[in-house]
């Protein structure tokens, strides 16, 4: 059976000094996983890079929620399109070459 | 070492109230935010400004000791002097910023507020993002390995997954910089740089390579060895082939990232070589063969 590390919401709102209705609504909106167990909230470790991040933004730079996630896919469109361009780099060199 | 100009990095006057600093820093902030600027170093570099002119202008001890010598800080006597006079209030600077790095101050508010001169910081800072590049052959990326590569004198062992590409960028969390106050470590990119090969480019999965057929074997048909990046392929050639075919060998391609088991195509241009130094028998050959035409 498969097993994945996870940090349970409470002791990650204590420990960065944030409200459980934060975790709750970035859980809502999908920006980030959480795991509803029996008990309590639980975050997946590999999840916790990205919640932290959301974090920074809400608290530290006052944007809201609509704003994470307007920025959140923003940022993804961004990395999809560096890829892209990477890519693209790469099939421009192999022409150059010729 | 130059002088800053705090109020201009924030883009304000000089008589700008403290809810004015507070607003311009957090635009700013949130403009050129490390995490709104992945790998974007040149945002680095100004946030890093803008967070080292807030540190001094919403702090108001070290706003007015800016204000009155801040544009005389090489009189470093007078400026001493007037450091000692105010005694040790501003000792109370955390020791968090010995985590902070060099780079995150400038020598010039180094010079002013000395190394500790930062005051209890409230709020958590990621820590700074490493990026590194690490240069691979084609044959390299071919296969899933493992590499270590050391990080500020710490071992990381990584495992380069088959078919990564030029340029492909991968993200090992929490490798970078330690946070500030608590805050998070730093993200440790690294860019794949693979070198190109003389004999294969690479276009997306799919491999290409030249392989030189004799004049005799593109007329009449024939077999010829190629070597592909997986070993030998023995190729069956049409009679009457053309220079300039292009054959395509199915799944000898190039691995593709994260899918086990999966190839591109490998595709092969044939060149045909003309025989030099025709003996007079061959030479009258080809022109009987040219007559018949």
């Amino acid at each position: 059976m498969a097993t994945q590390d996870i940090i349970t919401a409470k002791e990650f709102c204590i420990h960065h000094n944030v409200e459980m209705t934060f975790i709750q609504s970035l859980g809502e909106s999908g920006l980030v996983e959480i795991i509803q167990t029996e008990e309590e909230i639980c975050v997946p470790m590999h999840q916790l890079p990205q919640l932290e991040k959301m974090v920074r933004l809400y608290y530290e730079m006052d944007i809201n929620m609509e704003g994470i996630e307007t920025i959140n896919h923003l940022l993804n469109r961004m990395n999809e399109m560096q890829q892209e361009i990477v890519k693209l780099q790469n099939r421009l060199g192999v022409y150059e070459e010729e | 070492m130059e002088f800053i100009d705090y109020y201009k990095v924030l883009g304000i006057e000089k008589t700008a109230s403290a809810e004015e600093i507070k607003k311009a820093y957090r635009k700013l902030a949130r403009k050129l935010h490390p995490d709104l600027n992945p790998n974007d170093k040149d945002a680095h570099k100004k946030f890093q400004q803008v967070n080292e002119a807030n540190e001094v202008l919403s702090d108001p001890d070290k706003r007015k000791k800016y204000d009155q010598y801040g544009k005389d800080w090489q009189h470093a006597d007078q400026f001493e002097q007037q450091r000692q006079q105010q005694g040790n209030t501003q000792q109370g600077g955390t020791q968090d910023y010995s985590n902070f790095g060099d780079q995150d101050f400038s020598s010039f508010f180094e010079s002013m507020f000395g190394q500790g001169g930062g005051r209890q910081r409230q709020t958590k800072f990621r820590g700074q993002d490493y990026q590194a590049q690490l240069q691979l052959s084609l044959e390299a990326a071919m296969t899933t390995h493992q590499q270590v590569l050391t990080v500020n004198g710490k071992n990381i062992r990584i495992t380069i997954p088959a078919g990564v590409e030029n340029g492909q960028v991968i993200k090992l969390a929490g490798y970078g910089a330690p946070g500030v106050n608590g805050g998070p470590a730093g993200d440790f990119y690294i860019t794949f740089n693979i070198t190109a090969h003389p004999v294969f480019k690479r276009l997306g999965d799919d491999l290409y390579m030249t392989a030189t057929i004799d004049l005799y074997t593109a007329l009449l048909g024939g077999d010829t060895t190629i070597d592909t990046l997986s070993g030998k392929v023995k190729l069956t050639v049409a009679p009457e082939t053309q220079s300039g075919t292009k054959i395509r060998l199915k799944g000898k391609g190039f691995p593709v990232y994260k899918k086990e088991g999966q190839h591109g195509d490998l595709y092969v241009t044939y060149t045909v070589q003309l025989p030099v130094n025709l003996s007079d028998k061959e030479k009258a050959l080809f022109t009987e063969l040219k007559n018949l035409k």
